[in-house]
């Protein structure tokens, strides 16, 4: 019997990473953009969702995973707008992982041109989990303030554009939208920031033209690679 | 709260290690944990000790090195290493950083009994 200290030196969640970069690899090949939606419970990635959908659907097929703790509510939502959605109930786990969204890539169709994932509602896990997006987008909706993105560093360091939600409610509310932008932009210069309020419909057509323009650069980078 | 799955993932790589070495017994395990990782090395004990339980780690122990956030200006070059994350160098104002140290989550070694 002897002692050996063995030098691995591997990232722990390195096969999360391998199965995204799979999922990437595959899913851009078929001109899909993915969007992985981050946000806390109740800050309105549904309804977001189902502002792009309307936006998006006549031009662009598109597909939605929905992940949840509990309940086929979310993609029961999405369904009614016409759109392919499937839902993940985690049981309990925070956050989806890539393998999970792997398992359903045989039932996308193929006419898809983008992904919407909207992760399980947590501000906190799921940003230490890529699933093969291309895009990363964090909501903060006003009711929630306008202190949070120092308070979790991870999700707005780790995404590439920055969704504000609910903004119809700011009047209402001491959210002071400037000082959360640039917090959040001191913490990640290179977020896009779009202002949104799903129920009056502000900036669901930027947000739209943002992703529209995003697979088109996809799908150009791919060529000259 | 995501430790469990990253101990479930951790696991996964000490087990193959364990066999691919023929080892007895997994004595010592080692991690590097960036302040930016968003894991709670409390938190992460914890999960260890439990999920350890009847495998080849169950008598091990955990090690964490928790690594500070290190950056480096690409414009004027200066090194930074802050508590507090700001992408925004100190010295010139410029916001073309790149992060060296401070997001990993590694599994850096791990001591065997063969």
């Amino acid at each position: 019997m002897s002692n050996k200290e063995l030098i691995v030196r591997e990232e722990i969640l390195g096969s999360n990473k391998k199965v995204a970069a799979e999922i990437r690899g595959k899913l851009e090949a078929a001109g899909v953009l993915v969007v992985n939606l981050l946000s806390s419970p109740g800050s309105g990635k549904t309804t977001l969702l189902e502002r792009l959908v309307e936006t998006l659907k006549p031009t662009h097929p598109l597909a939605v995973i929905e992940g949840d703790i509990e309940t086929e509510r979310d993609a029961d939502r999405i369904r009614r707008k016409g759109v392919p959605a499937w839902q993940i109930t985690t049981g309990g786990a925070c956050h989806l992982e890539a393998k999970m969204v792997g398992k359903l890539l045989p039932e996308i169709p193929a006419e898809t041109k983008f992904l919407f994932i909207e992760n399980v509602g947590n501000l906190v896990c799921p940003a230490g989990y890529d699933l093969g997006e291309n895009l990363r987008c964090v909501l903060l909706s006003a009711p929630e303030g306008d202190d949070k993105p120092k308070k979790y560093p991870k999700a707005f360091t780790s995404a590439d554009c920055l969704i504000f939600t609910k903004s119809d409610l700011i009047p209402y509310l001491p959210f002071d939208l400037e000082k959360a932008g640039k917090e959040a932009l001191d913490l990640n210069p290179r977020l896009r920031i779009f202002v949104t309020s799903a129920l009056k419909g502000r900036g669901i057509a930027e947000l739209a033209r943002y992703f529209i323009e995003s697979r088109v650069n996809m799908i150009q980078h791919q060529r000259h690679a | 709260m995501h430790e469990l799955s990253i101990v479930a993932s951790l696991f996964e790589i000490l087990e193959a290690k364990a066999k691919e070495n023929q080892a007895t017994k997994i004595v010592v395990v080692r991690l590097k944990v960036g302040k930016l990782a968003g894991v709670v090395p409390e938190f992460l004990e914890t999960a260890f000790d439990s999920y350890k339980q009847d495998t080849i780690a169950a008598e091990s122990r955990l090690e964490i090195e928790e690594v500070p956030l290190k950056m480096r200006c690409r414009k004027c070059a200066a090194k930074i290493e802050k508590e507090e994350f700001i992408l925004v160098c100190p010295s010139c104002g410029s916001t073309d950083l790149e992060i060296l140290e401070g997001m990993e989550l590694l599994l850096d070694k791990i001591d065997l009994e063969i």
